[in-house]
């Protein structure tokens, strides 16, 4: 049993990862669900009554609910694989990129005492200050409006919709990569340097 | 009942996202910056072999567990709201380093501050609901 735990905790190769996505995927299709998880935030509005003021939110989202406990699983996820799966090392991130990072202010963990590399301390952990503040409310809030706009969002468009060769998910991936590239080259530097 | 393999599949969701990586902001960075393969290696694999499940789940018109048909619904073709929804969209991934999934597994890792981003993407989804008439689709 310790062998396998062990073995599990090992980062992940690529393949691997991408193969247990569509495992994931399967499942949800075959439980009559779809695997789309922006919708959730749709969801969320609906429940906290924003129907009586926007159409949008005026259905019937008991439906969704197994989406929901989807997400929450998610979450239970992440505590199992931080907990008992957790590797021996921080995330292998390219030489190139942590050069770039560390002339942004960013480090990069070298060590486990150092972080697990999931998330920047630099950001993450120091919340007050004005730039981390934009990276996260208005990061998240471009997110919820940007996926609902598309209709769509990682699942939902560049895996699932890809998959089912959907023409307007290729646009919609396309649209990920124009505001990443942007986000990513010029205006993140720039944040980050204020 | 009904929901508890919901929720052991959102567990092994949790657990695939945080082992594939794809949880960490570092790896998005990456990706943006073309300096590493690990995401496209884990997208393209899962396009390509969910490619293969779908057309196969269609030719073998496969039914849920409740006996139902699978349907698969082809996306009405439109080109402003793919393209602005999805630029706005990967501004704010680059931003955050967090999806929608993600977001919900990095709060199991503790990572708090993650709440804000999810509370400000709820607040996104809204502003969108309340805006959609005046966007063009």
């Amino acid at each position: 049993m310790e062998f396998i735990v062990e073995f599990i905790s090992q980062p992940w190769h690529w393949a691997v990862s991408g193969a247990m996505i569509v495992f994931v995927m399967f499942l949800l299709l075959w439980f009559g669900g779809e695997f789309g998880v922006s919708s959730n935030l749709r969801t969320m509005c609906a429940i906290g009554g924003a129907g009586k003021k926007h159409e949008f939110f005026n259905y019937n989202w008991k439906n969704q609910i197994w989406n929901l406990v989807f997400i929450g699983g998610a979450v239970i996820g992440g505590i199992i694989a931080t907990t008992f799966l957790a590797s021996p090392e921080p995330v292998k991130i390219a030489a190139s990129t942590q050069v770039y990072l560390a002339s942004v202010g960013i480090s990069t963990p070298q060590t486990l005492a150092e972080g697990t590399g999931f998330a920047p301390k630099e950001i993450f952990e120091n919340i007050g200050t004005l730039p981390n503040l934009i990276i996260l409310l208005l990061g998240g809030f471009l997110i919820g409006f940007g996926t609902r706009w598309a209709g769509g969002c990682t699942s939902g468009h560049a895996i699932s919709g890809l998959a089912n060769l959907q023409a307007p998910s290729l646009v919609a991936v396309i649209g990920f990569f124009i505001g990443g590239l942007l986000m990513a080259w010029v205006i993140m530097p720039q944040l980050l340097s204020l | 009942m009904k929901l508890i393999k919901y929720l052991l599949v959102g567990i092994l969701f949790g657990i695939v996202m945080t082992k594939s990586e794809a949880v960490s902001w570092f790896r998005i960075q990456e990706m943006f910056r073309f300096e590493s393969f690990h995401m496209y290696g884990i997208i393209g694999t899962a396009v390509i072999l969910g490619a293969l499940l779908t057309f196969a789940m269609k030719k073998g018109n496969m039914k849920t567990i409740a006996g139902d048909v699978i349907r698969f619904n082809d996306k009405n073709w439109s080109v402003p709201r793919y393209l602005f929804g999805g630029t706005i969209f990967g501004l704010g991934w680059a931003m955050t380093g967090a999806c929608p999934g993600p977001m919900f597994t990095l709060l199991g890792h503790g990572i708090w501050a993650i709440g804000l981003v999810i509370l400000s993407s709820i607040l996104g989804t809204y502003v969108y609901g309340a805006l959609r008439n005046r966007l063009p689709h």
